[in-house]
């Protein structure tokens, strides 16, 4: 029934912007793995299970301490970073000399245990989590409603992601960040505690999700599992961008939320499968990915 | 094997102390019975703990300490994994000596085990799962299927609403068994009653994100939105509606497989409106709101879904008829509570059928607005009721082997 | 390749003494299965059977992570299409067991292959994820496609009479023919790592570099690797099938590529018994806590850590460096 051409532009158009929505949760996250990855060269695996965290966070500051959406926003970020931090302090910092492979297996088995222990307290069923009062209602485009809330995730996250690019590849802190990556040993011995920064660099990407997680807990429910899937996608949006650049991740990100967002009104049932895909046509074509540096 | 150990030595306690009171056909002088379910995914809300907790009132209820019969509960969890339930059915029949396995949601999980305790000759009272293939294709003299079935849900959602006006629909279907066929049989109800199907979009499982496909939904121009889907994509397709002013907009939507429990993890705020049909509330006369109370006191103040009744009363009836029978082989009881009609206060009177499917009563209910519900759980009105001979697929379109020839 | 070095560090020394069976090798094996013909007389078989699946399953992965030095995280897709396929092919089609799983295995050898030119032109970390990715495509292709039975899985898959006379439907008949399975893998997997193939594919995983300056066509050893590995998980898979009459999502999910490293990490990498111990372990602890639902999950993401943080050797790991002997 929506063939190619049966569709209008303006339904097109509606869908265009309905997949830059979920882009903008692929960028927030594959972001945030890009920066862990860079200074600690681990793939953070629990970083679905922390950006659920963070939606729980929001509902927790609502229902037990009546801090609302906007708290949380800033609030929920912070305390999730550190409990990164405490991740980092007291197990990634072990792995350091050994195998990045490690760190993958390390993460995974603390998905596994921050999963499970929410679905033990909370079930699956989800909990609601109501849309602030100011961003209710949505604009009727005449082609489409779309939604207030929609709108603003799509601008906080761009927000987000060129703040973090910006601080990362303009400022004189990003430099730090970016000579660590390349020489730790040389940026130390200039006077530059290298191991707070990579403590601090795994508390913001890990921050990165939860912000993330409060932005998505409006529109989902917050669930144990809201982020147990979503990882493996950005697993393959991260290799479809390869690990080179920051700008990189954020624009994979936000064009494989719009291809995927498209494949939902020409092909449904692919919708799921389109990302892997992609990233099968990549690796065969450009192995390091498109904005991946050497392989 | 701590666990096991444990249950055989109370198994033997229990048989040291009846000794007198002689049964000889109930293996091991005890009917145990399994009660296997969700307990930490998806499901466990509307079936896990509280399923446990049914099972206990009704034996209290039966009477049957005092009536001499050893009765024990057991409980697990299947993890909504096939493999997982089957493993554990086998287990507690080789192993455990299970007679009865009750309640058992998930389609996929409830088939595996239909097909063990066939094979092993005991009893199965299904109350959470929806496949009809229960009763129909798969079909078996071990089993009885109580509370309800995709079949029945189709039927009572799809006949009723197109009857009160919404006669154009438009599907969103989990891409998967469960989903088409649900999709299926609401079709043919809603053709059949005068309706009108515009079209469907198949979403894939666990979807986060509804927005397009409610789109799709919307430019349609359907009156009703059919959610043939389940669990967390239906409330996430529920919840999403509201943002996007689905209904506000002025077309409706049609849960085909919704519980209680989901209108309770929604909120009446995003859930108001939505038709759906159950085979039992809480609120529907004294007799289930009286049951209701006293199982909500147990279970944290968590009022029963349909499961749980269901649970309740196909425990309750399979006590009696191993009673009558003085027996807990499988066959034996499964045939017996065929013969006797049921009789419990949460489904009233009715009948099982030849093929294991138990006959009632379904009701259609619509969600109330936040400022008409005056207590906790005070979510339902009434729209219809579906009388017990119209609720469920007739027998001679099942395929059940059984009542062939 | 570093990630391959390390990964494989904590046996290290045992990769020596090239071609030469150790004479320990023989005795544990010779009480593995001494082991295994008594235990269906104190323990629930289709319990054992299902370890024994595991097991091979496990020991099929080792091959990959323990001597070429590959994480693959999609080892589910193997498993779990082989199932599949077992299960269609014995339901459907008719076929006897042993053809049944066969052509599950031969169906799990063709998508290693695929998965194997794609994944291998990448190292590390990232041949991890793009394995997994892989894997979670093969998921939703078999949530989807309609001889799966979606959700419901192939169920009641008919165990069938094996070569026209051993009626697997006797448990005991059932039992001895999985275990003749689990040692002919078992046994063909040893076999490979002790085969000249096996000394090539380890000096790949000391030193890629030198071992392509030697002429070594390093890409297509890790392909023939890679198909072997995911041949043998399809092995496993399909004997499972039979045992359990079923195929069903679970076993293509991702999580059951997260089980399988657990079970090998656990047991001790890159060790010839380690993987069954491991997979001993934790089947028998998921049986144990399937009272207790989804404790399962903590549990296991618990040892994951413990294993990675402390005890990265696995227990035989930790055993052979006791007895001074790779085991």
């Amino acid at each position: 029934m929506f063939e190619l051409l049966g569709i209008p532009p303006q339904a097109l158009f509606g869908q265009i912007m309905l997949g830059l929505i979920n882009g903008a949760f692929y960028a927030m996250l594959s972001l945030g793995l890009a920066v862990i990855f860079g200074l600690l060269n681990i793939i953070n695996f629990a970083h679905g299970a922390l950006y659920m965290v963070g939606a729980f966070t929001a509902w927790f500051l609502l229902q037990y301490l009546g801090i609302g959406y906007w708290g949380a926003l800033l609030l929920a970020p912070i305390l999730v970073g550190a409990f990164g931090v405490v991740i980092e302090r007291t197990m990634l910092r072990h792995l350091y000399k050994l195998d990045h492979l490690y760190g993958l297996l390390l993460t995974f088995g603390l998905a596994l245990v921050i999963q499970g222990l929410f679905q033990n307290k909370f079930g699956s069923s989800g909990q609601p989590y109501a849309i602030p009062s100011v961003l209710q209602g949505g604009q009727n485009l005449g082609f489409m409603f779309f939604p207030n809330y929609r709108a603003w995730v799509v601008v906080a996250s761009l927000g987000m992601c060129l703040a973090t690019w910006y601080v990362i590849e303009r400022t004189k802190l990003g430099s730090y960040l970016r000579a660590a990556t390349e020489n730790p040993t040389l940026v130390q011995a200039f006077g530059i505690n290298v191991p707070r920064m990579i403590m601090l660099t795994y508390g913001f990407g890990v921050g990165l999700a939860a912000f993330a997680g409060v932005l998505a807990a409006p529109i989902y429910q917050v669930s144990p599992l809201m982020g147990a899937d979503l990882i493996i996608v950005v697993f393959a949006v991260v290799v479809i961008g390869g690990m080179g650049s920051i700008l990189g991740s954020i624009i994979t990100g936000f064009t494989l939320g719009i291809v995927e967002g498209l494949t939902k009104v020409f092909y449904p049932e692919a919708s799921n499968i389109v990302i892997f895909v992609i990233m099968a046509i990549v690796l065969l074509l450009k192995p390091a990915g498109l904005f991946g540096r050497t392989a | 094997m701590a666990l096991k150990r444990k249950l055989m030595l109370s198994a033997a306690l229990a048989l040291a102390f009846t000794a007198g009171a002689a049964q000889a056909e109930i293996s091991g002088d005890v009917i145990k019975i399994g009660v296997l379910n969700d307990r930490s995914g998806l499901y466990a809300d509307l079936a896990g703990e509280g399923s446990v907790i049914a099972a206990r009132m009704a034996v209290e209820d039966f009477g049957a300490a005092d009536k001499g019969i050893n009765v024990e509960i057991l409980s697990a969890d299947h993890q909504n994994k096939p493999d997982v339930g089957s493993n554990i059915t086998r287990q507690w029949i080789d192993v455990d000596g299970v007679d009865v396995i009750a309640d058992v949601p998930t389609s996929s999980v409830a088939l595996a085990v239909n097909e063990i305790v066939r094979q092993k000759n005991k009893a199965f009272l299904n109350s959470g799962a929806g496949s009809s293939d229960l009763t129909g294709k798969a079909c078996s003299p071990n089993t009885v299927h109580w509370t309800y079935d995709t079949w029945a849900l189709a039927n009572g959602t799809g006949k009723a609403v197109v009857q009160t006006g919404g006669d154009t629909w438009f599907f969103l279907t989990a891409d998967y068994a469960f989903g088409h066929a649900l999709e299926r049989d609401t079709t043919a109800v809603v053709e059949e009653s005068g309706g009108q199907v515009l079209g469907s979009v198949r979403h894939p499982l666990s979807t986060a994100d509804f927005s397009s496909f409610l789109l799709q939904a919307q430019a349609s121009g359907a009156k009703v939105i059919g959610l043939a889907n389940a669990g967390g994509d239906t409330t996430n397709a529920i919840k999403q509606a509201a943002e996007f002013g689905i209904v506000q907009a002025g077309q409706s939507l049609a849960g085909l497989l919704v519980f209680l429990t989901d209108v309770h993890a929604l909120g009446l705020q995003t859930a108001q409106g939505l038709v759906l049909t159950e085979s039992f509330y809480w609120d529907l006369n004294d007799k289930t709101r009286e049951w209701s109370e006293r199982f909500a006191e147990l279970n944290g103040g968590k009022y029963p879904t349909m499961v749980h009744a269901g649970v309740y009363a196909s425990v309750l009836h399979y006590l009696k008829a191993a009673e009558a029978t003085q027996s807990d082989d499988g066959t034996t009881v499964v045939t017996k509570m065929k013969e006797i009609p049921t009789d419990d206060p949460l489904f009233g009177q009715g009948e099982i059928r030849q093929d294991g499917r138990k006959i009632h009563d379904m009701y259609l209910f619509q969600v109330k607005a936040p400022e008409e519900s005056k207590s906790p759980y005070d979510y339902y009105n009434l729209r219809a009721t579906i009388p017990a001979a119209e609720a469920f697929r007739p027998i001679e379109e099942g395929e059940c082997p059984l009542v062939q020839g | 390749m570093a990630a391959a070095r390390d990964i494989a560090e904590p046996k290290g020394r045992m990769a020596g003494a090239a071609g030469a069976i150790p004479r320990h090798h023989y005795a544990a094996f010779a009480v593995m299965v001494a082991l295994l013909l008594v235990a269906p007389l104190f323990v629930y078989p289709i319990f054992l059977m299902k370890v024994l699946c595991f097991a091979l399953f496990a020991s099929a992965f080792n091959l990959l992570i323990g001597y070429v030095g590959l994480v693959s995280f999609g080892h589910a897709a193997f498993f779990g299409g082989a199932a599949y396929i077992t299960g269609h092919t014995a339901k459907v089609w008719g076929f006897p067991p042993e053809l049944a799983i066969l052509a599950g295995t031969a169906a799990a050898a063709l998508l290693g292959l695929g998965f194997g030119l794609l994944a291998i032109r990448r190292q590390g970390i990232y041949f991890a994820m793009i394995t997994l990715a892989l894997a979670q495509m093969i998921f939703f292709v078999s949530l989807q496609a309609p001889f799966t039975g979606g959700e419901d899985g192939i169920q009641a898959v008919p165990r069938g009479v094996m070569f026209g006379f051993l009626d697997l439907g006797d448990i005991e008949t059932l039992y001895f023919v999985v275990l003749a399975i689990f040692l002919g893998g078992f046994l063909l997997i040893y076999r490979i790592i002790h085969s000249p193939f096996g000394h090539v594919l380890r000096a790949i995983r000391e030193n890629e570099p030198r071992a392509v300056s030697l002429g070594y066509k390093v890409d297509h050893y890790k392909l023939l690797a890679f198909v072997l590995s995911a041949a043998l998980a399809g092995l496993a898979g399909g004997t499972k099938t039979i045992v359990f009459q079923l195929a069903s999502l679970t076993d293509v999910h991702w999580t059951m590529s997260g089980e399988v490293i657990l079970m090998t990490l656990l047991g001790g990498l890159g060790t010839v018994f380690g993987p069954a111990v491991g997979a001993l372990v934790l089947v028998s602890l998921q049986n144990y806590l399937a009272q207790i639902g989804s404790w399962v999950t903590v549990v296991q993401g618990t040892i994951f850590v413990i294993c990675v943080l402390t005890f990265r050797r696995g227990i035989i790991g930790e055993l052979g460096r006791l007895l001074k002997r790779s085991l």
